[in-house]
């Protein structure tokens, strides 16, 4: 758990405290009373500065119990682009220890001969809505991912929504999936907070809750949110109705923003300020312009992607990724330019009219631009066989002169998803000292026939093809005929 | 008095393919994946002549003026075939000016033709056949993404077998199958138990016997008591002789078991079961009545409270007790349409899952040609078949592998679709010579 980005966050926390301390001895801070007996004289002055929490649900995970493991002779896929034939992986204490050509175990620890199977980072899937639509669909009572109250839901986190007893998790594990994002639907504009979860079994969202991951920020074009509310005969009712209400949500965003940066101003001066009012809604929509929360912005069109790039520079935010982006590869260039990723589907295309212009050769193309690539699912059925979507691009890519290999096709799969959620620090390939987020494939994960037969996360077994008893089987399948049949 | 149906009949009658174009071709050197007793055939020859193949075998001569297709390294199977589609009746989903798959608001149910709204030109079925998918089942729905919603009843009405070949036509078979929606989706619509779905049925078929028995005195009036619309009636009359199969969707164990009762009870229908998440809890009942399934081996989960039981592992079940299956999907649904192409992957996918290689690969050629009766003239590479034929540079059921060529009805079909043209459109982002909508 505790992650470079964790101990650097601590390291600049202290340094921070530090500084804060020096400041204050040599009376930096204007109003040499709060300089000289902050303890009488600051309390009288100044209230105690409202700081709004950025963690009140916070990740109680722990990684499960394991073993230190070397996994020799398997054909690797680091998830950075690189592979090793006949490769060997150390794993020990969660973290991945060693990787390499050939390893040899330190005395006592386990060995798995790899031979004629494939090793990779786990598949993290950036779009997801496992938990908040789960499995049973029973209307109403599991349709917990679009609050379709209004067309900007800031305030709502997807994780508040999460029930871990979705037996997708289990399915999307037996798949070779270790870390996804959570996110609200696509009916509003702004949807809501996303969550990212480590697929482990857990009684609450909180167990899952990948630590120190940052929060993202669902947000939809296009054909959804207008339909919906367009139907209610409410804004919007066109796309020019989309983009006057993300940037009525983000005029009043940064007037919320000014305010609490006036305020943290004067608490500084030593002014007794009166914090804001807080309101949930612009919270969020704040944390993305202070650059804390990622914009995953669900578009098809690749005209309404330039559009939404422009919103974004209008009011000084980054979209991170473009969401299903079927239309990414007419505009891989400005993606690439502007640093957002397009996640995307291998071969969707037509289900509706924003859905049209898809082709099989979108992963492929958008990869070769240069703009950052990830395969997604937005699918339970789907999230299953991640590592075959990738394939499929990839084929199609190579058929049409586009060439990748292997190696850089899983870069679609886990290191780039990993960074469009903020945690590539943590995970998304192997590499020493990052969690040991690792899948064991009886094959070529690229044919049809493999399977993932041993998932890692953290360095625990959390899943074995060939053990029934690491298999996780949800409270709701318990007692069913389907109990524990993949 | 002549039945509206007989001179349906009369317009439907499917023209016998005219094959303007149809080539003699040779495909060479490839392994001949023949899907019959011959089985595979090494370093092999296919000819085609006239829209038929001619000659399967080794060391065969080809006859001059053959069009030669090099298929050494390569694997020839028989076109594919997906047997619950709606290709040629909906151009985007989600659009009800572009959709004929569904009449919710049309007064009756089951005389629903699908066959008259076939187009030949929507733009899935080039996409579909370059990959090797030759021929289809096109299946009314019960539903609609417009307004409308459902329709009420439990028939869709009637599906149609095609061929995804070049030409005008792409009519093989109209009123192939009838589709009837049992289980959680007929229960809502009988008025929501599937008690009331199942009386409606059993009601619907003794009306039918009954119009057969008393043609006269339904003729002089409608009888006051009759539930059921003369002219869904009218299009029963075939399925319960059982000249049309009646295709039904049912998911859970029970209602499957109900299914195999039905045909206890009406020997003379043609039972197909369509979705069958549970039926490898049911295989005695389906192996006793005989009744084949059409199944998607991708839906493994519990998607719905009559499914509970969905397993990746159905479809080597059901080969384990020797039921007759066919394999369809190509995403996660039941009936597709934009990827319809994609059932060599949830086929492939059925084999990671236990299913013999080979049984996956009949499940998508020769097994949906039995159910659908047209086994005589496509489902195996054999003299006198229709020439539906696919090259593939690899193992067809793997996830990276093309089509390299698709023969269909003896026509070689250009590799091109609106996707491709998009494709190589925008293949090139950096050549700034000249604006993309003059490329």
């Amino acid at each position: 758990m505790p992650s470079q980005t964790l101990k650097t966050t601590a390291l600049l926390a202290i340094v921070a405290l530090l500084a804060a301390l020096v400041a204050i001895e040599s009376g930096m801070f204007k109003g040499s009373d709060t300089a000289k007996s902050e303890d009488d004289d600051k309390t009288k002055d100044q209230k105690e500065l409202v700081v709004i929490d950025p963690n009140p649900f916070p990740s109680t995970y722990k990684a499960l119990p394991s073993a230190p493991v070397l996994i020799t002779n398997v054909t690797l896929l680091d998830g950075r682009g690189g592979r090793i034939d006949g490769g060997a992986l150390l794993m020990e204490g969660g973290k991945i220890k060693a990787v390499g050509a050939a390893l040899t175990a330190p005395e006592g620890i386990a060995t798995i001969d790899g031979t004629g199977k494939w090793l990779t980072p786990g598949i993290i899937d950036v779009h997801s809505h496992l938990g908040v639509y789960a499995q049973p669909q029973v209307r109403g009572a599991h349709e917990d991912g679009n609050e379709m109250s209004s067309p900007v839901t800031a305030n709502v986190w997807a994780e508040h929504s999460v029930w871990p007893q979705d037996p997708a998790f289990a399915t999307a594990l037996a798949g070779g999936v270790t870390a996804l994002q959570i996110l609200p639907g696509s009916a509003n504009l702004i949807g809501g907070r996303s969550v990212v979860l480590k697929n482990v079994p857990a009684r609450s969202m909180q167990g899952m809750k990948f630590p120190d991951a940052p929060y993202g920020l669902k947000m939809a074009c296009g054909e959804n949110p207008k339909r919906v509310y367009g139907s209610k005969g409410r804004a919007p009712g066109t796309r020019m109705g989309n983009v006057a209400g993300y940037r009525a949500a983000w005029i009043k965003a940064a007037g919320y923003k000014q305010k609490w940066d006036e305020y943290n101003k004067k608490f500084e001066a030593g002014e007794d300020a009166k914090a804001p009012t807080r309101d949930l809604e612009l919270d969020t929509l704040m944390g993305v312009l202070n650059g804390e929360i990622l914009v995953h912005m669900h578009c098809y069109r690749a005209d309404e992607m330039v559009v939404m790039l422009d919103v974004a520079k209008e009011f000084g935010y980054k979209i991170t990724a473009f969401h299903h982006a079927v239309e990414a590869y007419k505009i891989a260039d400005y993606l690439a330019e502007n640093d957002t990723c397009a996640a995307m589907w291998a071969d969707w295309w037509g289900f509706k009219m924003e859905a049209y212009d898809g082709i099989q050769e979108n992963i492929p193309f958008v990869a070769n631009a240069g703009a950052c690539t990830i395969v997604h699912s937005d699918s339970p059925s789907g999230i299953q066989r991640l590592n075959q979507e990738a394939a499929k691009a990839l084929a199609d890519g190579n058929k049409a002169g586009v060439n990748f290999t292997k190696a850089q096709a899983w870069t679609w799969l886990s290191f780039n998803p990993a960074k469009a959620i903020g945690v590539e620090e943590q995970t998304g390939s192997l590499e020493p000292g990052k969690n040991a987020d690792v899948v064991l494939w009886n094959g070529d994960p690229f044919s049809t026939y493999t399977r993932a037969e041993q998932v890692y996360v953290d360095g625990a077994l959390v899943f074995d093809l060939n053990d029934e008893a690491v298999q996780p089987i949800s409270d709701f399948e318990l007692g069913q005929p389907g109990e524990g049949d993949i | 008095m002549k039945t509206l149906n007989a001179l349906l009949a009369c317009l439907l009658l499917s023209a016998p393919l005219t094959l303007a174009h149809a080539e003699n071709i040779a495909i060479t050197g490839g392994a001949i994946h023949t899907m019959s007793a011959a089985g595979i055939v090494e370093n092999g020859t296919v000819l085609i002549e006239d829209g038929k193949i001619s000659a399967v075998g080794q060391n065969i001569a080809i006859p001059d003026g053959f069009d030669v297709i090099d298929a050494s390294g390569k694997w020839v199977t028989p076109g594919l075939m997906n047997a619950a589609t709606r290709l040629g009746l909906q151009e985007v989903m989600m659009e009800g000016s572009a959709s004929d798959h569904s009449a919710q608001k049309a007064p009756f149910s089951a005389a629903f033709d699908v066959s008259y709204g076939l187009n030949p030109n929507s733009t899935a079925i080039a996409i579909t056949r370059m990959e090797g998918v030759t021929r289809a089942l096109v299946l009314p729905s019960t539903f609609s993404f417009g307004p409308g919603g459902m329709n009420g009843s439990l028939f869709g009405g009637l599906g149609a077998l095609v061929h995804l070949g070049l030409g005008a036509d792409m009519l093989l078979r109209p009123r192939a199958v009838m589709y009837v929606e049992l289980g959680a989706l007929g229960a809502s619509k009988a008025g929501g138990a599937r008690g009331a779905a199942w009386v409606s049925l059993l009601n619907t078929l003794s009306e039918v016997q009954n119009y057969q028995a008393n043609q006269a005195s339904y003729a002089k009036g409608w009888r006051q008591d009759a539930y059921t619309k003369r002219l869904d009636i009218e299009a029963l009359i075939p399925v319960l002789d059982g000249q049309i199969p009646l295709l039904v969707r049912a998911e859970r164990a029970s209602d499957i078991r109900q299914v195999t009762k039905l045909q206890d009870l009406y020997p003379s229908l043609r039972i197909i079961l369509f979705g069958g998440k549970e039926a490898w809890m049911v295989t005695d009942d389906l192996a006793r009545t005989g009744i084949p399934v059409i199944l998607n081996p991708l839906n493994n989960l519990p998607e719905f409270f009559e499914s509970l039981a969905a397993t990746s592992h159905n479809a080597a079940r059901l080969a384990d007790a020797g039921i007759l299956f066919a394999i369809t999907g190509g995403s996660s649904g039941m009936v597709e349409v934009e990827n319809a192409r994609l059932i060599t992957q949830t086929a492939g996918n059925a084999v990671a899952y236990g299913l013999p290689w080979r049984a996956a690969l009949e499940a998508i050629t020769v097994n949906p040609a039995k159910i659908f009766g047209i086994d005589d003239q496509y489902g195996a590479l054999e003299p006198g078949m229709t020439a539906d034929v696919v090259v593939w540079d690899g193992d067809p059921l793997e996830v990276m592998t093309n089509a390299d060529a698709v023969i269909i009805n003896g026509e070689k079909i250009p590799l091109v679709s609106r996707q491709t043209k998009l494709r190589d459109r925008y293949k090139d982002l950096k050549d700034a010579s000249k604006p993309f909508m003059y490329r």
